[in-house]
């Protein structure tokens, strides 16, 4: 056992763990961060998509040795209240429906649209098709990140919608 | 569905503690004996009668108005559509009403499995009827305070209204004389053209606790004193701890206790050794250093090949006859125009994207469980049965699902959390990781269809399906195995059977020591396919459209209107030549849906969906946004089986363990899907389910129409066509 920094949403949590625990499992268990999910455990699904400083990373196959005082973000840290532009298209498209790999596709499409604003379908696909949704929420998903870069570019025009 | 768990009785009203005193609580219950609807009744009535009430609406003094759903939350909707019925008749504004889920209680609730899709058509009459006695009560009530007429008043926004003088009173400050008032023996509902919110695309409240990851899954509920477990079960179902070596697994820090487990399932136990430490990480380490010899002996080690041989055997045998008319061996055999067809589908895993998980927590003769749990009550007999404690000892606690698709409507892993608490003495989460998720069963049973029939001027004259395949009703011990398999036909569209003069529905059971559960859209999620693409082989042998086939042999206004809706809107009759263009009917949980798939070449000669088009009749429903999403994730959840994943199994295992081995449909393979929602007034069917069956059919019609080839087998790549 070995006692870490983790700075995750801008907060510091000092752990105690064995340097190979996956990050997922010390952001669940230890920081007890629900939101970020367990589904494959080996990279397949992103359910556990969080971002390390900026750029999405498969937290069940990152060992938490790795990452230590390093910037990690999860669904918590995209906005607690629901007020990001892609939490608000997914309400608005009603995008979830069991919910359970929701978090994992929004940290992978906030960080597709910080890197690329206006995605085309073909740079959705990229960015996306490394999750997995069992419920088939796909056609959303593209639509309310489609949506989601329309409120960041023309904020007031998509609010009196 | 045909496991029922009815087991209702009287008791003594045990005082509805969780609500408060001041509070009107109305609900209805289910007398001895009752089928369908129970009778509608408030707290204080069922005090004095000495029976419990289903507390499906509270109002407190405040009016603050709490529904319940007693159905699994696990993406259908539940959550929003159970309340939505509820608070039209009530007339309360849903923003202003909190929904809680009704713990695990058939004696309270009827029966809350959530399978079948039957959810809302199961319960929306009694539910609709609740709220209108609600409404009328507290109407009484206002009226009585003002001296006027019942008839003079009006309910809206939660308040009661003096039509005349404009005069109002809250729902809150009517609860106490409301709760007094005789229940109205009839009430008078609105029609369908006065709903405000039954129709409406009202948001689901589930949502924004899904996008900001505070919504609570099984997986992500956590008990005081909790321990944690993982369990290395046997790969061949069946098989008996020989030895164990647990000395390495217990030697590491943090890991608290091995104990063996043998959990049931069906007619046999499946043992394990559960790893139980202070945290899943811990646990998931230690069971890695677990030495087990497995005692494999005496039960079958299948391979597919091994199944699907013994299946297309078994279409030699005669079968259990389901449903007949006519003779249909005596048309077949003199027709000219004769077709025999072999039709074969896989079987699949369900994989949830939340793995199961189950908490238990035993303390002597009382149990208490929480979990994503698709059948709370029968969670909870279940567990009072094996455990032999009082029903009203065990307390089923609702969590949100990941993901259920009939898997965790299966109590194997909810009884095995409360064998390790027991042992432990301890609450304790099992988790399954993905790999024994998927490799653990039950399974979808795969089958082998042997369809036969005959045309005669241009029609079909007889027809007969022979379905070899694993019955999921015969796996108990001593389960009857000379009796036919009631959902051989399930999925065929009703009218076909009053068209074909001659038919035959028949199943030959498969022995099989592989476990297998309730698939989405159950036998229909194959059998659609035989049915389907053999109507769709006949209608070709009969030199006609496969449209107007159809329409021909199903007569009846509901299933024209599906098929016009159809020809509008793939614009049939002007459809291009160069496009291949499928179409596939099938009815399941009383819906009747409708599916056009269309296939082209794309430039590097590969076979691209471009588009498919659902329209589903379900009669009468309630949120069209949900029904929409059901239909999307039907047709996405159909493809995977279709056309990307399988099970297979080898020297009696599961071969696919994970995503790696088992891949999903991707965004990138996910076709243009339009959805219409047929407007009538018959009774509501399910949602949830019916648009899967259809889809694999009218995809594999489509790839014919393209190309001439037939694909008789699934799954298939669609690269490889």
């Amino acid at each position: 056992m070995t006692t870490y920094n983790l700075n995750i949403n801008g907060k510091n949590f000092s752990v105690q763990a064995d340097p190979k625990m996956p990050l997922l499992w010390a952001i669940r268990d230890l920081a007890n961060l629900t939101g970020t999910k367990y589904g494959c455990g080996i990279a397949q699904c992103g359910a556990c998509t969080v971002h390390l400083n900026g750029t999405p990373v498969r937290s069940c196959s990152v060992p938490v040795s790795a990452v230590a005082n390093q910037k990690i973000t999860t669904i918590e840290g995209l906005s607690e209240d629901n007020t990001h532009a892609l939490q608000q298209a997914w309400i608005k498209e009603q995008v979830p429906q069991c919910g359970y790999c929701q978090s994992g596709h929004l940290m992978a499409a906030a960080a597709l649209l910080k890197r690329i604003p206006h995605p085309t379908d073909k740079e959705i696909d990229t960015a996306m098709q490394g999750l997995i949704c069992r419920c088939g929420t796909y056609p959303r998903i593209r639509k309310a990140i489609k949506t989601a870069a329309e409120m960041i570019s023309k904020p007031v025009a998509v609010n009196q919608k | 569905m045909s496991l029922t768990n009815k087991n209702i009785s009287r008791r003594k009203f045990v005082t509805v503690s969780s609500l408060s005193s001041m509070a009107f609580t109305i609900g209805f219950y289910f007398p001895a004996a009752s089928k369908g609807i129970g009778e509608i009744i408030t707290a204080q009535n069922a005090d004095e009668k000495g029976i419990e009430l289903s507390a499906w609406i509270s109002i407190d003094a405040a009016g603050i108005v709490t529904l319940l759903n007693h159905r699994s939350e696990m993406g259908q909707g539940s959550f929003q559509t159970v309340p939505q019925i509820i608070a039209e008749e009530l007339e309360v504004d849903l923003d202003k009403v909190k929904i809680t889920f009704a713990p695990g209680n058939s004696k309270k609730f009827g029966s809350q499995i959530t399978g079948g899709s039957s959810t809302v058509r199961g319960s929306y009459k009694a539910l609709l009827q609740t709220g209108a006695a609600a409404r009328e009560m507290l109407i009484a009530a206002a009226a009585k305070n003002w001296n006027v007429a019942p008839t003079e008043c009006y309910a809206a926004l939660g308040m009661v209204i003096h039509r005349s003088s404009g005069k109002k009173l809250g729902y809150g400050t009517l609860v106490a004389a409301a709760a007094k008032m005789p229940i109205p023996k009839q009430v008078v509902l609105k029609e369908r053209k006065d709903y405000k919110l039954i129709g409406n695309p009202l948001q689901r409240q589930d949502i924004p606790l899904k996008t900001n990851g505070k919504a609570i899954f099984g997986l992500d509920k956590k008990i005081p004193g909790m321990l944690y477990a993982v369990v290395e079960r046997n790969p061949r179902f069946q098989g008996k701890i020989k030895s164990l070596d647990d000395s390495a697994a217990k030697a590491m820090p943090g890991v608290k206790q091995v104990v063996k487990v043998a959990m049931p399932v069906f007619g046999f136990t499946r043992e394990g050794v559960a790893v139980v430490a202070d945290s899943l990480w811990t646990a998931m380490q230690a069971r890695k250093l677990l030495k087990i010899e497995w005692d494999d002996e005496g039960f079958e080690h299948l391979s597919t090949e091994k199944l699907y041989g013994r299946m297309r055997e078994d279409l030699n045998k005669p079968g259990l006859t389901q449903r007949k008319g006519g003779n249909f061996d005596a048309h077949f055999q003199n027709s000219a125009n004769q077709l025999d067809l072999v039709y074969e589908t896989p079987y699949e895993s369900h994989s949830c994207m939340e793995p199961l998980n189950c908490i238990a927590h035993v303390q002597g003769d009382h149990c208490e469980v929480w979990g994503p749990i698709q059948g709370p009550d029968w969670v909870q007999s279940d567990i009072s049965q094996r455990l032999k404690i009082p029903i009203e000892n065990v307390t089923v606690n609702m969590t949100f699902l990941g993901g259920g698709f009939g898997r965790k409507a299966f109590t194997d892993y909810t009884f095995e959390a409360v064998l390790i608490s027991k042992e432990m003495k301890a609450p304790v989460q099992v988790v399954w990781t993905r790999e024994d998720d998927m490799t653990q069963g039950p399974f979808r049973p795969g089958a082998v269809y042997g369809c036969k029939g005959s045309i005669q001027n241009g029609a079909i004259e007889s027809f007969q399906v022979k379905m070899a395949a694993q019955n999921m009703d015969q796996q108990a011990a001593g389960a009857d195995k000379t009796k036919f398999n009631g959902s051989t036909s399930e999925g065929f569209a009703e009218a076909y059977f009053k068209s074909i003069p001659n038919y035959r529905f028949a199943d030959i059971p498969t022995e099989s020591p592989i476990p297998v559960m309730w698939w989405r859209s159950v036998y229909s999620s194959t059998n659609g396919f035989a049915f389907e693409s053999f109507i769709d082989e006949m209608a070709h042998a009969a030199k006609k459209d496969p449209l107007d086939f159809r329409r021909s042999h199903l007569a009846g206004k509901r299933y024209q209107v599906v098929l016009d809706q159809l020809e509008k809107m793939t614009n049939w009759k002007n459809r291009s030549k160069n496009d291949g263009w499928g179409i596939a009917i099938t009815e399941c949980f009383k819906t009747i849906v409708g599916e056009a798939v269309k296939v082209s070449k794309n430039a590097e000669g590969k076979m691209v969906i471009d588009k498919v088009i659902a329209v589903m009749d379900c009669g009468w429903y309630v949120n069209p946004d949900i029904i929409q999403a059901q239909i999307e994730g039907s047709i996405v959840m159909a493809l995977g089986a279709a056309t990307v994943h399988e099970t297979h199994f080898e020297d009696g295992k599961a071969v696919e363990k994970n995503f790696n081995t088992y891949p999903m449909p991707r965004i990138n393979e996910i076709p243009a899907i339009e959805v219409h929602i047929i407007d009538n007034q018959e009774n509501a069917g399910g949602v949830g389910e019916p648009a899967l069956p259809a889809f694999a059919p009218a995809l594999c019609n489509a790839i014919f129409n393209l190309t001439g080839k037939r694909i008789r087998k699934l799954p298939f790549k669609l690269s490889e066509v």
